[in-house]
């Protein structure tokens, strides 16, 4: 992906990002959410991860935070007064996650990445996927199956009106 | 696609960032549904660099874990909304420094 | 560098021409077909220095200016930017998915072999699913914002009635690519032109059957036709989960249901019906079974390859339209039952046949 290009997608990542944690409306943080989702499915094709961009759309962007919009319209969430917590708590949480940022960052710079590797054509495609899925990665495959159908009773379980 | 002009450690630091913004925001709101939005902003972050770093390396192995993660994230959401729902019944809040009392 | 990006420009302008046309033409055929089935005339009296066209001025050229041209209400207390961020993201994934569809095989002019697909996706199918998802927000949105309780229930019902018919869709379309063995769909327009047996075209109705009438009613389903259209209820519910919009707004929820019904008349073109097939239709001229041929040019190859697709979309648009004036509405619980108790177990069923007989059989790699 062009550096140029990069720049644009991050910036608008990141401020989405800070729109999720920083706006009071609940539905804007959920908006909020949904865009840096989509922007980094855009990213991860410009990886070479088509699959993977897909699901993040049809999974993540297009499931789970229509939830979260499900959750937020049920409970009519408004945007309430005291949403977050105690300036000098604000500061200091400010400051640690700048911290470790800038600690990650640090440790991102000295460390030194090889070129990307070449790859073949159907790097991050359905088959590439499908290859390591269903072979070195079966079982973990099964039992998240098995994870996703506890899930599913689980909420049905835990979401139901108790008489 | 061609190979990326990008290089990783500019993917990694934007992963980092975005990191940084999440644990800054699970620490500081108060609405539990934020927080959670917060949480999924963590592991969107964490695969941003799994992706990042299977493109260097040329190999699918992080993808496939960016997959498992997101099924995880799935459940995750589903379990955990329900038992927001049940809660904002019973206590008919979801305000994260008035539910800080395990009895009813 | 300038010439590949001019070409991608120019597939991407082609297909939008494909599909807002085809769309125009919807509109047109669901004043006049509605008009025919309930033997009435239908809209024909707005005329530009006498010329009416038979309706098409009136629902062509005075039904948008009148929407343009109306003004923009919001109700009171509701947010303004998602009163504004609905309709857009109504419209803008349904015209998005059409990217992935393809019109015609390949043209070949001055060396180039252009393949002629928008954009060529290793997980095309996907890519339209993915779409779809997208869709749901502008309705989630539009009921929301309208700060209306009854547009809030229609908004709500709309999302969960599109996420449940999501998943029948998503299993149905697993039948198709485990017969074609792709998810791209120009591969499958592609392998659709194989004849079994040596004269029956390969396509895919022969092949899944009941994955076309899953696809079909979950498409429905989706773009909130009806028998489907609950969520908007055009006699009960005003206009449901966008009742509080007009002007421009409407219209593009207005837009939004009828590119949807072209994007799901594409959908079974190109997956059931060979796409952008003729039978027996190659790439250097007609081969019929047999044994005679017809050469033709590359350039007249296409130009059929275009039509033939067009023709298709305009049956399947027609026929989605004499469907929603012929069938009453389904009640909510009978719609979601039918959802969840009908399509899903039959889709599944489709699929785990369907894979048998892949392995027994083989599939049309």
């Amino acid at each position: 992906m062009s550096i140029p290009l990069f720049l644009v997608l991050a910036a608008l990542t990141v401020a989405s990002a800070l729109t999720v944690i920083i706006h009071r409306n609940p539905i804007y943080s959920a908006l909020g959410l949904v865009s840096t989702l989509f922007l980094l499915a855009v990213l991860f094709l410009g990886l070479d991860a088509q699959m993977v961009a897909v699901l993040q759309i049809i999974v993540y962007a297009g499931a789970i935070v229509v939830l979260f919009l499900f959750v937020i319209m049920l409970l009519n969430l408004q945007v309430e007064e005291r949403s977050s917590a105690a300036p000098p708590l604000i500061g200091a949480a400010a400051l640690g996650g700048l911290a470790m940022g800038g600690l990650v960052i640090l440790a991102i710079v000295r460390t030194q990445f090889g070129a990307p590797v070449p790859v073949h054509a159907g790097f991050g495609g359905t088959e590439a996927l499908a290859e390591r899925l269903f072979t070195v990665y079966l079982l973990p495959f099964e039992l998240t199956s098995l994870l996703l159908l506890v899930a599913i009773v689980g909420a049905v379980v835990v979401g139901r009106k108790r008489a | 696609m061609t190979v990326g002009a990008t290089p990783t450690s500019w993917y990694l630091a934007l992963s980092a960032i975005l990191f940084a913004i999440g644990t800054v925001g699970v620490l500081t709101r108060r609405n539990l549904i934020v927080i959670f939005m917060a949480v999924e902003l963590l592991l969107n972050a964490v695969n941003l660099s799994f992706v990042a770093l299977a493109r260097s390396l040329g190999s699918m192995d992080g993808q496939v874990i960016v997959f498992f993660v997101m099924a995880v994230a799935a459940a995750e959401a589903a379990v955990g909304l329900a038992i927001m729902l049940q809660l904002y019944r019973i206590r008919d809040t979801i305000n994260a420094d008035e539910v800080t009392v395990l009895r009813w | 560098m300038g010439i590949e990006v001019a070409i991608a420009c120019a597939k991407a302008v082609v297909m939008l021409l494909i599909a807002l046309q085809v769309m125009a033409m919807g509109v047109y055929f669901e004043r006049k077909v509605s008009a025919i089935i309930q033997d009435r005339i239908g809209a024909n009296r707005a005329a530009i220095f006498g010329f009416a066209g038979q309706g098409l001025v009136n629902t062509l050229v005075a039904d948008p200016v009148k929407f343009l041209l109306k003004e923009d209400v919001r109700p009171a207390g509701a947010d303004r930017l998602l009163h504004t961020l609905a309709p857009v993201m109504a419209v803008v994934p349904a015209i998005a998915a059409f990217a992935v569809m393809p019109f015609g095989d390949v043209l070949e002019i001055a060396g180039r072999t252009i393949n002629l697909q928008a954009a060529s996706l290793d997980v095309g199918i996907l890519y339209i699913l993915a779409m779809a998802s997208l869709g749901v927000y502008g309705v989630v949105l539009a009921g929301w914002a309208s700060n209306n309780r009854w547009s809030l229930l229609g908004g709500i019902r709309g999302s969960a009635q599109m996420i449940s018919y999501e998943i029948a869709m998503g299993l149905a379309l697993v039948g198709i690519v485990l017969t074609y063995d792709t998810f791209d769909l120009q591969e499958m327009a592609r392998r659709q032109g194989e004849l079994i047996w040596g004269w029956l075209p390969a396509w895919g109705i022969v092949y899944q059957p009941l994955g076309f009438l899953i696809l079909f009613a979950a498409g429905i389903a989706e773009s909130k036709r009806i028998p489907f259209d609950l969520p908007e209820s055009e006699s009960e519910l005003v206009s449901g989960f966008f009742t509080e919009y007009s002007g421009a707004k409407h219209l593009m929820f207005m837009m939004s249901d009828f590119v949807e019904v072209v994007l799901v008349a594409g959908l079974v073109t190109t997956l059931f019906f060979g796409g952008w097939q003729i039978p027996y239709l190659g790439r250097e001229g007609f081969h019929f079974p047999w044994g005679s041929t017809i050469a033709l040019p590359s350039l007249v190859v296409a130009v059929l390859q275009i039509l033939s697709f067009s023709v298709k979309l305009v049956f399947f648009t027609w026929l989605q339209i004499v469907i929603r004036w012929t069938l009453p509405r389904f009640r909510y619980d009978q719609l979601m039952r039918l959802g969840w108790k009908g399509l899903l177990p039959a889709s599944l069923a489709n699929v785990v046949v369907s894979a048998a007989l892949v392995l027994l059989v083989g599939s049309r790699a």
